[in-house]
């Protein structure tokens, strides 16, 4: 059999610079049948180098353990069960791969399932590794790459089950669910040719049916999966062409809405175990700081409490339920060090970002042409803003809460993550155990949004510590306070933006300079053609961890780039949206995303007094999205959101009717974090503790509705849980200024109305 | 101390504190874990309950003040034949939740301003519906309230001037 089943990602992709020296260890990945499985037949694709194949060699000769590599199985029946490496929480990930595989098998849709690929590495995400190495080492276009986090866990191990990068549909439904389809189809059809000893070529498939039109004869998928599994597969089977797609591009109802309004489906908060005790925990306010001390007495007072647990860096409560924990850590006075950080504060991290922009060097530096040279040719026009923005909390409206089992010398482990194989490599070490040693049972997550990453979880840390020193099963949530003080939040971040206009009222040179943890050029580049630019890059850490927040460096970036846009055009006194036309590719795909959005807004109404419109065009996730917002100002200041448009090229759509969720739903997060959403430090800790005081937007303050629109443009797949996010506020802030003409700078924006 | 009430319309008895928050009451002791845990302080909605009809946060209703009334938990918004109720189903044909955690909070925060008003305005939506969602689905419930009220589809003009004064 072929190693590739990825043709358009050839294998050299896969060695980047990115990655560890491992030269010469050849990995392939492999298409397979196993005709193990009782009345039916597995298929899988598997990425292998010489100790995985063994391992799974292992796992097939001791115990059948059949699923080891499958992707899918058909059933006697002709159920198609699909497993899906990617979580589902929300996004309709499980339904739009379900629909990707289905359609090239040709199956029926009503006998399709998809279900949660158990966190083991034989599932580990093949076509999520080749599809990020390809992207990482640099696509034609905006390259997409993905906090240090994530590429971290990806250059040191090929396990991979993340979900994130908005890379299910894009990679492991492209490479990945696409081809185990086709392939698995086109052996079922040669199963049925030998059956009915015709030609392959007279064959018929549809429906999970294979059928002999001439002869009148047919033969469904159960009946042919056992036969069909010990068949060499080719790992290169022809995908459809578009036109011939029946499920992909279809509006699908999603698996999973229907428990999620009876209020049966069961999250990782919602799980129980007999005996099972549940915990709450107070970590140091102030991130670094330690433990110094606690007196347990107050807690053990109160009745259901059983224990007190001190950590390295905080203390948990454990009772009965989580009232009576909850009701002990608050009789607590525990003593916490500061760890050096009580003197960051929000505003000490910006002073501390500006000094850093105009003393030091940048430590990355992006761009090309003389831009020296063009702010010093005369004529040319000098435009100049400062943009600063927030930490932002997650808010998942799911606590984080996992239980933990220690028994005969195995921690099992079950809650929601966005990696589990990722979970269990963190709770291990944590442990002290083998990873084999630690079993992940994912649950479904109520939210997530980037905070979900194993790398970024320290609740493994925590519930493996506790886990391991008791005799029961213990669950340990965190209250919402916990959630929002000790976040790994979108980092504060703020940017110096600089350009010269020439006499020809176009861009003659860009520079932006702008100050945080991660160097976001390769996630979030520049769309403009512009003569020269210089994009610099200046490293600057807190004691918070920058987590990844949905869409990532997208959102500030954008912001930043989008804002000054529209300050440029103002100094060059133009129209916001034609002079952003002028400075794209002329038939780009820019322009024909920005031209219908500006056509479904009817960007050249009028509009009465007190309203205004703003436009933001950004790339990111291999996604272009332009959006409108119309706002009318309230007599108190406040901007009021009437109207909101989105429009995307994400190259083909999956499922329209989930998608469209899921750009109105990121818009609508854009716009929340924009209008009110900070994180505050004084004196190293978090000052913000509930929605009281972290408000998040309401139906009320939302758009009544969010008009979006796909352009299917057919090029290269890109994502959909993110990109909806990141002009949301840049737009928002355009029509404050087109309304009212207060230039937003710095966000969020109601902390400027009520100050 | 023992307290008791009914729970979808089936009578119960619980041992607890009196000032257990009625929300962990149902999830740990009566195993009802479609109402959440979301924010405890009254502020998101996730635990949503009705409370004798009414509408009630639960994770700050202490149980002692249950007990004696008639609780409606999300799974018992249900008819006795197991169809769903109509807010559910339209629920559904809108494709509502995406991670759907506090979806159960917002159905019963939409059941209780349906059972009081009828056919609510885009005005009473507004100020009924103030239970958070995260993912962003408010446009799809907002959808969900008018089509599970007969008022569908064309009127969903989103500049109707009768929720502006609602701002």
């Amino acid at each position: 059999m072929a190693d590739n089943p990825t043709p358009h990602l050839d294998e050299a992709t896969a060695e980047t610079p990115q990655k560890p020296k491992k030269k010469g260890v050849k990995r392939r990945a492999f298409l397979v049948g196993s005709a193990l499985l009782a009345g039916g037949g597995a298929f899988g694709l598997y990425w292998a180098e010489n100790s995985t194949r063994s391992r799974a060699k292992a796992l097939t000769e001791t115990d059948g353990a059949h699923n080891f590599l499958t992707w899918m199985k058909i059933a006697e029946d002709d159920t198609v069960t699909v497993y899906s490496p990617h979580i589902d929480f929300g996004q309709g990930t499980h339904t739009a791969l379900g629909q990707m595989l289905a359609d090239e098998l040709d199956a029926d849709w009503a006998k399709v399932v998809v279900e949660q690929a158990p966190a083991d590495s034989a599932f580990a995400n093949t076509a999520l590794v080749k599809g990020f190495m390809a992207e990482l080492s640099g696509m034609p276009g905006v390259v997409n790459a993905l906090p240090a986090a994530v590429i971290g866990m990806l250059t040191r191990s090929q396990n991979l089950q993340i979900t994130g990068g908005s890379s299910a549909v894009r990679f492991t439904g492209q490479a990945g669910m696409r081809v185990v389809g086709a392939a698995v189809r086109l052996a079922l059809i040669e199963e049925a040719a030998a059956r009915m000893k015709v030609p392959a070529s007279e064959l018929v498939a549809a429906n999970s049916t294979i059928t002999h039109p001439a002869t009148n004869r047919s033969l469904r998928y159960g009946e042919l999966a056992q036969g069909a599994a010990k068949r060499s597969l080719t790992s290169s089977p022809k995908l459809k062409d578009p036109k011939d797609f029946k499920l992909i591009g279809a509006g699908l109802p999603r698996f999973d809405i229907p428990s999620k309004v009876d209020g049966s489906a069961i999250y990782g908060i919602d799980f129980t175990l007999p005996d099972m005790r549940v915990a709450t925990i107070a970590a140091a306010p102030v991130r670094g700081g330690k433990l110094v001390s606690v007196d347990e007495a107050p807690a053990m007072a109160i009745k259901g409490v059983e224990q007190v647990v001190k950590l390295d860096d905080a203390v948990i409560v454990v009772a009965k339920g989580y009232w009576q924990a909850a009701k002990g850590l608050a009789a607590l006075s525990p003593e916490f060090s500061d760890g050096g950080h009580a003197g960051m504060s929000t505003a000490a991290i910006y002073a501390a970002q500006d000094e850093l922009r105009t003393s030091a060097k940048p430590s990355n530096t992006a761009g090309s042409g003389d831009v020296d040279a063009a702010f010093k040719a005369a004529g040319n026009k000098l435009i100049t803003a400062n943009y600063r923005v927030p930490f932002l909390h997650h808010a998942m409206m799911e606590p984080f809460a996992i239980t933990g089992h220690f028994k005969d010398g195995k921690l099992h482990l079950w809650g929601g993550l966005q990696d589990p194989l990722g979970a269990r490599d963190r709770a291990a070490k944590a442990a002290g155990l083998k990873m084999d040693d630690v079993v992940f049972h994912p649950m479904i997550m109520g939210g997530g949004f980037g905070r979900r990453f194993p790398g970024v979880t320290e609740i493994l840390d925590q519930i493996a510590l506790l886990a391991k020193q008791l005799p029961f099963p213990v669950k340990l949530i965190w209250s919402r306070e916990e959630e929002v003080r000790h976040g790994t939040y979108r980092p504060q971040s703020s940017a110096a933006l600089s350009a010269v206009l020439g006499a020809d009222g176009k861009i003659a040179a860009w520079r932006s300079d702008y100050v945080q943890g991660d160097n976001a050029e390769a996630e979030a580049g520049f769309i403009y053609d512009v003569p020269a630019t210089l994009r610099r890059h200046f490293e600057y850490t807190s004691n918070q961890i920058d987590g990844p927040w949905r869409s990532v460096n997208s959102t500030q970036i954008g912001f930043y780039n989008e804002s000054f846009m529209d300050e440029l055009a103002a100094a060059a006194g133009e129209d916001p949206y034609r002079f952003r036309r002028k400075h794209l590719p002329a038939g780009s795909r820019y322009v024909a995303v920005l031209d219908e959005v500006a056509a479904r807004a009817a960007w050249d109404s009028a509009l009465p007094d007190g309203h205004g419109r703003g436009i933001a065009i950004v790339e990111s996730f291999g996604t272009i999205v332009a959006e409108v917002v119309e706002v009318m100002m309230l007599p108190d200041g406040r901007p009021k959101v009437l109207k909101a448009f989105a429009v995307v090229d994400c190259g083909t759509v999956v499922n329209p009717l989930n998608a469209e969720a899921q750009i109105a739903g990121g818009l609508i997060m854009g716009l929340s974090a924009a209008m009110g959403e900070a994180i505050t430090l004084e004196k190293g800790a978090v000052v913000e503790s509930n929605f009281t005081d972290y408000p998040l937007i309401t139906l009320a303050d939302a758009p009544a509705e969010v008009d979006v629109h796909f352009i299917n443009s057919g090029a290269k797949m890109g994502g959909i849980g993110e990109p909806g996010v990141p002009p949301a506020s840049p737009a928002l802030g355009n029509a404050i200024a087109a309304a009212s003409g207060k230039r937003i700078r710095t966000l969020p924006i109601m902390a400027q109305i009520t100050a | 101390m023992a307290i008791s009430f009914t729970v979808n319309d089936t009578p119960v008895s619980v041992e607890a504190e009196g000032d257990t928050p009625l929300l962990w009451v149902l999830r740990e002791d009566l195993a009802l874990t479609g109402t959440k845990f979301g924010c405890g302080v009254a502020a998101c909605g996730a635990c949503s309950v009705h409370v004798d009809g009414k509408l009630v946060r639960s994770c700050s209703l202490p149980v002692s003040d249950a007990a004696g009334k008639a609780i409606t938990t999300i799974e018992g918004l249900k008819s006795a034949d197991g169809t769903l109720h109509a807010v559910q189903q339209a629920w559904i044909a809108a494709q509502v939740p995406q991670c759907g955690y506090c979806q159960s909070g917002q159905i019963m925060a939409a059941t209780a301003l349906i059972k009081a008003v009828g056919r609510p305005s885009e005005a009473q939506i507004d100020a009924a519906m103030t239970n958070l969602c995260r993912c962003g689905t408010y446009p799809r419930i907002r959808k969900a309230i008018l089509a599970a009220t007969g008022q569908a589809a064309d009127s969903t003009e989103p500049l109707a001037p009768a929720r502006e004064g609602a701002a």
